[in-house]
């Protein structure tokens, strides 16, 4: 085991909305190693987006956010704003979902990468723009000098994800957060940036958030999956992937084409008033009795593999 | 069923729209009654405006298309809407498909009204029976869609494409941007109503294993063409074009990557050539 990076502990995040509070995570417990990639997987609205940009303190301020989020030691909620901007982008950076709005269409690509390295690394003019050229040319967009000069909308989807990803590696943050790179894009192009992806992980711990098992089959070292705001399950991504504790783990490698294609039942609780006891119990083909009132812990089921099911109680 | 001949589609864009881009440069291929043909390709490769070109949705520019026996390209506009009701389309977003200010019962309602297929008790009793065969239930019913979820909606749009029962079915990657457990609910829901109504279907996907899953038939296409067409197993296992091998590998790729060789360019007029019975490929001619 390396050193803990980051550390997340008992974290709850809840929205406040005119029908009630939004449960969008649960007491989340996650660490991650230095130089280790973790694939958060899971399906819409299960809270995976929602942890990445709490570790950023990036939500909304009426968020109400319980817990302790402690990067190389210290708790990221606590500390003031100034401190919070200068490690945002220089020490833990964001692939953004949605490529297609991530970058601003009024600007030069070139320019907004350069506009971080001068924030950041305190370069200016000439030295900015040719540090910016030699980020996309690490991405390998083709013609770097030429399309740095170019409108974001003279960019396919895939150059777009590349050039978020230079953006991202700008001051080579020693923490990255992806979110859903790969969504949207074809088969080809996903690959391609998968393979950057791969490239890019070396000596750096990155925090891949997706709903694509493949890719997270593909980077990650280790799988967390979430279900309704919780971790349901965690391991080394060869035995989440291969021998799924979990019952919704299990159904949502049978939904996949290649795996038979057995959907699950029903569709996801509401976060607002979530099941009491396994969130998972009312579409959970293995439930017992107790499923329904007794909230089950994450109980280890193999080396460093956890999950949260009764079954292993 | 359907049987296409030489099919184009251009468009002019550009200063003075000088340029033409040939989205559909000349394909060929036909789909039995009950068969479902998975058309796939990488983003831009024209699978879209073939497939809204078969139904006119876009006019080709030329070439045929012949519908159980009618040449439905030679139609006039009123003489095309009596064969609406049979070939429908299901797209990629299904909640921008829908009408916002609809509720489900009147957006599945509409089409049988506008084709007269029931009278009014029947349309009730038809809508009802639509929403319980697609998963859904008559609370649905009072819903609009911004109050459904993006797998909810793509059912209520297959309720409503059902709704006429349709001999032909174009569907334009119905489930992108669903996730794989509510994926795998409408690719299932899908493939059991095709087999029960024995609907051919055109089925445009960028996802190989989601075509693998659905298709009797696979075409790849490559700017503007198929470049290769026969059974599914036999494209998707023994791949012949060398993009069609570059996309097997590309998708099944697990760990380790090796970049996929470029496409070599084709010299010449591109002629297809049988490899195995009912498996062609695009081959240079000589």
């Amino acid at each position: 085991m390396g050193d803990a990076l980051l550390c997340v502990r008992g974290l709850k995040v809840g929205f406040p909305t005119v029908d009630g509070v939004v449960k969008a995570s649960n007491a989340v417990d996650l660490t991650i190693q230095a130089g280790e990639t973790l694939a958060l997987l899971g399906e819409t609205g299960s809270g995976k987006t929602v942890l990445g940009m709490a570790i950023l303190r990036l939500l909304q301020p009426n968020t109400r956010i319980e817990g302790e989020i402690l990067y190389r030691g210290r708790d990221l909620l606590s500390l003031p704003q100034e401190e919070m901007q200068k490690i945002r982008g220089r020490e833990i950076a964001v692939v953004l979902q949605n490529s297609g709005t991530s970058l601003n269409p009024v600007l030069r690509v070139g320019d907004q990468i350069a506009e971080a390295i001068t924030l950041h690394r305190g370069l200016k003019g000439a030295e900015a723009e040719a540090a910016a050229v030699e980020l996309l040319e690490r991405v390998r967009i083709a013609d770097p000098a030429r399309m740095a000069r170019e409108y974001p909308h003279r960019f396919s989807g895939g150059m777009r994800e590349r050039a978020l990803i230079a953006l991202a590696l700008a001051c080579s943050p020693s923490f990255l957060i992806a979110d859903e790179p790969t969504r949207g894009l074809d088969a080809v192009t996903k690959h391609e940036i998968l393979a950057l992806f791969s490239e890019i992980n070396r000596g750096r711990s990155v925090l891949f958030i997706t709903h694509d098992i493949e890719a997270a089959a593909t980077l990650a070292t280790r799988v967390a999956v979430m279900y309704a705001g919780e971790i349901v399950e965690i391991g080394p991504v060869d035995a989440v992937l291969s021998s799924p504790a979990h019952p919704y783990t299990r159904g949502l490698l049978e939904s996949l084409p290649a795996r038979g294609m057995r959907p699950i039942p029903g569709s996801a609780p509401s976060l607002i008033a979530p099941p009491s006891g396994c969130r998972f119990f009312p579409r959970c083909p293995c439930s017992v009795g107790r499923c329904e009132t007794e909230h089950p812990g994450l109980v280890p089921v193999g080396p460093g593999h956890c999950a949260r099911c009764m079954l292993y109680d | 069923m359907i049987d296409v001949c030489d099919l184009k589609t251009y468009y002019s864009t550009g200063f003075l729209c000088r340029t033409e881009v040939r989205a559909v440069d000349g394909v060929s291929f036909g789909i039995k009654k009950g068969e479902t043909l998975g058309l796939v390709g990488e983003s831009g490769c024209g699978k879209t405006t073939l497939g809204r070109s078969l139904l006119r949705l876009i006019e080709p520019t030329g070439g045929r298309v012949v519908f159980d026996g009618t040449n439905i390209t030679a139609l006039s506009r009123k003489d095309l809407r009596r064969f609406r009701p049979r070939m429908q389309m299901i797209f990629q977003d299904a909640y921008a498909s829908l009408n916002p200010r609809m509720r489900v019962r009147e957006s599945i309602t509409e089409p049988l009204r506008i084709h007269g297929l029931e009278d009014r008790a029947g349309i009730g009793r038809r809508v009802r029976e639509l929403i319980e065969m697609v998963g859904l239930n008559e609370e649905h019913l009072n819903r609009r869609p911004y109050e459904l979820s993006g797998g909810q909606n793509q059912r209520v749009v297959l309720a409503r494409v059902l709704a006429l029962e349709p001999e032909f079915i174009v569907a334009d990657e119905p489930t992108a941007g669903l996730d794989v457990s509510v994926q795998a609910q409408i690719l299932t829901l899908f493939r059991d109503l095709g087999r029960d109504y024995h609907t051919a279907c055109l089925y445009i996907s960028h996802d190989l294993g989601v075509v693998r899953a659905m298709s009797d038939r696979v075409a790849v296409m490559l700017k503007g063409r198929i470049v290769e067409i026969g059974p599914t197993a036999d494209v998707l296992d023994r791949p012949c074009h060398s993009y069609t091998r570059r996309l097997v590998a590309a998708s099944s790729a697990d760990r380790g990557f090796s970049r996929p060789a470029p496409c070599p360019a084709l010299p010449g007029s591109p002629v297809m050539v049988e490899v195995q019975s009912g498996h062609w490929v695009e081959a240079a001619a000589r």
